[in-house]
């Protein structure tokens, strides 16, 4: 096989853990906003099911989560998983990831100091005006190094979506190599997940620069 | 009409009788300090009448409408609009500013005439502008808080209260977080804003301060009004626990 074959079956797979990267992102920032509020609810019971909820997510490995996503489904109900592949995953990561920003959100509006809140009573915002002005701006700058933690980790654990026989550039690596006996396909992979990362390193310092108006 | 009145305000944390029984009252135009020990629960009378705490028992009325009442273990507190046009009658200048630090000093003191009381920009910004030049800061409009000073930061606090046109204004001790030269401009403003003749309801350590400022000034002890009076009656008075408390500063 040519290396030309080889990166293009390589880019095609990269392509793939792209588009999990982008969509587990996209679903479980929004998704952990929505969990931290049920893990503070008032309603006690649902605050427990949500602390139920975030500890077995970050108790137990995202591949097993992946194949029970995955394969639940059809030794529960005999559901018919053949398009379902891709549903499961990008449930199953965005599930797990809004998991952990939860808990990242819950740790930046502990830290933002009562009198933020009180300023803002007396100044009249009403609760959600508080928040969505006051708070939570100030939120997104605390808690940005470590969501770009999280999110270079994701990169990774992209990878994690073979458990469930995905092709993505991990697979196709993997393939190659077993075939071809070599390990020059891993070694590109690893180029691809780096020079990865280091583009959202670049984009998230971006951010931070971005907020570092004020401190 | 008092513009406030408190009347046999109670309150405790866990157990902890902070307010016993306290009553006092500021009539429109006044100028009333409040000055005691530490702990004594001038911050708490503080928060209570501007509702960041809520009363164990009493009532706090402003202009004559009950904001809040508490009798027989029966809560009432205003709500909704009627809560927010009570709310737009005070105002609170924190002992630590509380400025958002993340809004430059211009935002701090326009966004929420422009987005809580729904005025127009143009006024409200023209507004603004004159405040803070009448607290000195007119080159300071696009920097942030973290950018000024305590003393410069207080003074952006007392421009965002007066911004929103309150009929009267608390402070809880405006100077004390703030080093010992700054203190003099922060005091020099508020002075300025009693020759306007605008209520206020000053919590301070500054002796000579609250004695030249005042119409009124309370003496609380141990959660009760222990003595009250002009700065003269006060002062002078040979009372034992504030000859006491005046023995700390050397007045
Ligand atoms: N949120 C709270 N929870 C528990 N105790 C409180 C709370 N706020 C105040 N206290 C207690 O109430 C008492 C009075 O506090 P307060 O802050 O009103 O005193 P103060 O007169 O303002 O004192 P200082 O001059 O030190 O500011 C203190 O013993 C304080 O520990
Ligand atoms: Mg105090």
């Amino acid at each position: 096989m040519s290396l030309n074959v080889m990166l293009r079956q390589l880019t095609m797979g990269f392509g793939q853990s792209c588009l999990i990267f982008a969509l587990t992102l996209l679903f479980s920032l929004p998704l952990g906003m929505v969990v931290y509020f049920g893990r503070v609810s008032r309603i006690k019971p649902v605050s427990w099911l949500v602390k139920i909820y975030i500890s077995i997510m970050r108790g137990t490995p995202l591949m097993l989560q992946l194949l029970i996503w995955y394969f639940g489904p059809f030794y529960l109900w005999k559901m018919n998983i053949g398009g379902y592949k891709f549903t499961a995953i990008i449930l199953g990561c965005s599930l797990n990831y809004a998991a952990y920003f939860a808990e990242i959100y819950r740790s930046g509006i502990e830290s933002i100091p009562k009198g933020q809140y009180e300023a803002a009573q007396l100044l009249g915002y009403g609760k959600s005006q508080t928040f969505l002005k006051i708070i939570l701006p100030q939120v997104i700058k605390i808690v940005l190094p470590s969501v770009t933690n999280e999110v270079i980790t994701l990169v990774k654990d992209t990878s994690l979506v073979y458990s469930v026989s995905y092709i993505e550039m991990f697979a196709v690596a993997k393939q190659i190599a077993a075939a071809q006996t070599t390990v020059l396909p891993f070694v590109i992979a690893g180029g691809f997940y780096y020079i990865f990362n280091f583009v959202v390193a670049w984009v998230m310092e971006l951010f931070e620069k971005k907020l570092n108006y004020y401190h | 009409m008092n513009l406030l009145e408190m009347k046999h305000i109670r309150k405790s944390f866990d157990g902890l009788e902070v307010l016993k029984d306290i009553s006092i009252s500021v009539k429109e135009g006044e100028i009333l300090s409040v000055i005691g020990p530490s702990g004594s629960g001038k911050s708490t009378l503080l928060r209570c009448a501007t509702m960041l705490e809520h009363i164990d028992g009493g009532e706090i009325s402003y202009l004559g409408e009950i904001a809040a009442s508490v009798k027989d273990g029966k809560e009432l507190y205003v709500k909704g609009e009627k809560r927010k046009q009570i709310s737009s009658y005070f105002g609170l200048v924190f002992q630590n500013f509380n400025l958002f630090p993340h809004y430059s000093v211009m935002r701090n003191i326009t966004d929420a005439p422009i987005h809580v009381q729904k005025r127009a920009k143009a006024e409200v910004y023209a507004e603004a502008r004159a405040l803070l030049k009448k607290m000195g800061l007119e080159d300071k409009e696009d920097a942030y808080p973290c950018q000024l000073s305590g003393g410069q930061c207080q003074r952006v606090a007392i421009a965002r209260a007066l911004a929103l046109n309150p009929k009267i204004l608390f402070f809880d001790e405006p100077t004390s977080a703030l080093d010992p030269e700054l203190t003099g401009e922060v005091l020099r403003v508020i002075k300025s804003l009693a020759d306007l003749k605008i209520t206020m309801v000053i919590v301070t350590h500054e002796m000579a301060f609250a004695r030249d400022i005042s119409d009124r000034i309370i003496f609380m002890d141990k959660g009760l009004v222990a003595l009250e009076g002009t700065p003269e009656e006060v002062f002078d008075a040979g009372h034992a626990r504030m000859q006491e408390f005046l023995g700390k500063f050397n007045v």
